[in-house]
């Protein structure tokens, strides 16, 4: 009896925990359903590749390359400035800092992951783009350059804490027979700290470049929405999720716009989870070697 | 290096951990950046009609009160769905599974998941509960795809009191005979639950921060019928401010709303996310058993 009961409850549970397995599956198959038809219309490698997206045009044009070039050239400028500003703020936190400005350090910093996506961009949009046309001259500040800095703002919380984590996890004692060698505390960080944090640090950066990716809100607000390959750093872009979020509201049901923009979804989707299943596979493999 | 004088080498590292500090004051720089900027053009906008009233005069006067009814409601709805059923997850994951490669997958899920982009959450809204399952841009639509959206959250940090809880405890209450069932009612979930209500609290500060998951499932530009049910589409404090900043035909008559609601936001997610984190504190600097 009591026995039943109990694998009734782990069978219940179970059921229960494979909810989001069950989610994932759902939003894969939407995406995929909704998305490929548009395959019908045109080949992959003229979706892919092609160079225009005109998506209300008559005939319409659905060549998304502009806009992975327009997400790729935000996240490289996100990242660029996000890692090396979240891997040295935790290294500050972790191996400089005095144990009381950790403890509040760390949560301010996270407290910079909490800012709502849309504060950032109205942020990107009404202080930082007026500052970018006044001083840099540049004829719209709502381009690459801003949304870069305001996806750097967004995702350094991420590379910094989970970097910090992976700092902490490396044992005192590794620290103490390098400096007992006679190495200063800098020189101990950077040949034995960090090395033996690698793998921490890859996953960390690699969870930041997927969030850069996604975000959505800030590269619709600030990044300037022309689906132009970028030549320069203050170009106006339009990333992947730019896209979707400027368009769908005024696609009709099951047209070919409609296809395309759930296929561009999975084309998002697609880069984020490769992106994070590089990261988990990182944190796994040091997590085997202890 | 190694040719360098010890005196070179300290120089440098005092050198190195300076800009390494700078880096640090940079994040909270921007931090305080956005609220001080936020906060200072938000002051002129603050009165007790731009709490109490709905939007006049095509979105250009008026207050923003149905906004924080919808964006409540949301939030609300969105973690009274997610937190039994996230709390279940990790019940499972950390008491029951085991080893089991059930549990693998599960947690393989479970990271994919809180990988997904929130555009992509709000895709899936829109196609299956919006249109296959014909809730239409509703409260109810918008609660399940933030339900979804925030269930990773929670299990993690869940799953995170679970694992806080001593293995002692467990033992001590096999000893005196009870069942895995009940040790887990009656002695774990007790012991673990003030962490994760911090899930809870960073799930409803993510539900009503966020706004491309529900800008097309539940969010309209504006409405005057008041929320009924849970069918009536709703207007959100994140939707406003996106919708003032750039769809508006006067948007620069419109800033100081625009800078009023996004403060609002700023101080409710803020909020509840310095809560969680206090509360954490508070959880992991506590005496042990």
């Amino acid at each position: 009896m009591k026995s039943s009961q109990g694998r009734l409850t782990r069978f219940v549970l179970a059921g229960l925990a494979g909810s989001s397995l069950l989610f994932l599956a759902l939003i894969v198959l939407f995406l995929f359903m909704e998305g490929l038809p548009i395959f019908t219309l045109l080949t992959a490698s003229d979706f892919f590749l092609g160079m225009s997206w005109y998506p209300t045009a008559n005939p319409p044009d659905f060549g998304i390359f502009p806009l992975i070039a327009g997400s790729a050239a935000v996240t490289l400028v996100a990242s660029g400035t996000a890692i090396p500003l979240g891997v040295m703020t935790a290294v500050w936190l972790a191996e400089v800092a005095p144990a009381s400005m950790r403890r509040i350090g760390k949560p301010l910093v996270e407290l910079l992951a909490a800012l709502p996506s849309v504060v950032v961009g109205l942020f990107g949009m009404v202080v930082v783009a007026p500052l970018l046309q006044d001083y840099l001259g540049v004829d719209s500040g709502l381009n690459l350059f801003n949304a870069g800095l305001m996806l750097a703002m967004m995702s350094v919380p991420t590379i910094c804490s989970i970097t910090e984590d992976a700092l902490q996890a490396v044992p005192v004692s590794l620290r103490e027979a390098s400096l007992a060698l006679g190495a200063t505390r800098w020189e101990t960080t950077v040949k034995v700290v960090l090395p033996s944090a690698a793998s921490g640090i890859g996953t960390a950066c690699m969870l930041g470049i997927s969030r850069s990716i996604g975000e959505t809100m800030v590269v619709l607000m600030v990044a300037g929405g022309a689906s132009l390959l970028p030549l320069s750093l203050f170009d106006p872009v339009r990333p992947l999720p730019a896209s979707i979020a400027a368009e769908i509201a005024e696609v009709s049901f099951g047209g070919e716009h409609y296809h395309a923009l759930f296929a561009v979804g999975l084309t998002l989707f697609m880069s984020t989870l490769l992106f994070n299943l590089v990261a988990l596979r990182i944190a796994g493999n040091s997590a085997e070697k202890g | 290096m190694l040719l360098c004088s010890l005196r070179f080498r300290r120089i440098w590292e005092k050198f190195v951990f300076s800009v390494l500090c700078l880096a640090a004051l940079a994040n909270i720089a921007a931090l305080f950046g956005v609220i001080f900027f936020i906060a200072w053009n938000a002051l002129p906008a603050m009165s007790w009609e731009f709490f109490s009233a709905a939007p006049r005069n095509s979105m250009t006067e008026g207050g923003v009160w149905p906004c924080i009814v919808g964006t409540v409601m949301l939030a609300v709805g969105t973690v009274s769905i997610a937190f039994p059923l996230g709390v279940a997850s990790a019940v499972y994951l950390c008491e029951y599974a085991g080893r089991a490669p059930l549990a693998k997958f599960i947690r393989l899920g479970v990271n994919s998941l809180a990988g997904v982009p929130s555009i992509v959450f709000g895709l899936f809204g829109m196609s299956f509960f919006v249109i296959t399952c014909k809730l239409g841009i509703s409260l109810l639509s918008g609660i399940l795809t933030l339900a979804v959206l925030t269930l990773p959250v929670i299990i993690s940090t869940a799953e995170e009191a679970l694992r806080q809880v001593p293995q002692s405890l467990r033992d001590a209450s096999y000893a005196l005979g009870a069942t895995p069932g009940r040790t887990v009612a009656r002695v774990v979930l007790p012991a673990a639950f003030p962490g994760m209500l911090t899930g809870a609290i960073l799930g409803l500060a993510r539900a009503s921060g966020e706004t491309a998951a529900v800008m097309f499932t539940a969010a309209v530009f504006f409405t005057t019928k008041p929320v009924d049910s849970i069918f009536s589409p709703v207007m959100t404090l994140p939707n406003h401010i996106y919708v003032l900043a750039t769809s508006g035909t006067q948007i620069a008559k419109t800033l100081p709303l625009q800078y009023g609601t996004a403060l609002l936001l700023l101080l409710l997610v803020t909020g509840m996310n310095l809560l969680a984190l206090a509360a954490r504190d508070r959880l992991q600097n506590r005496p042990r058993f």
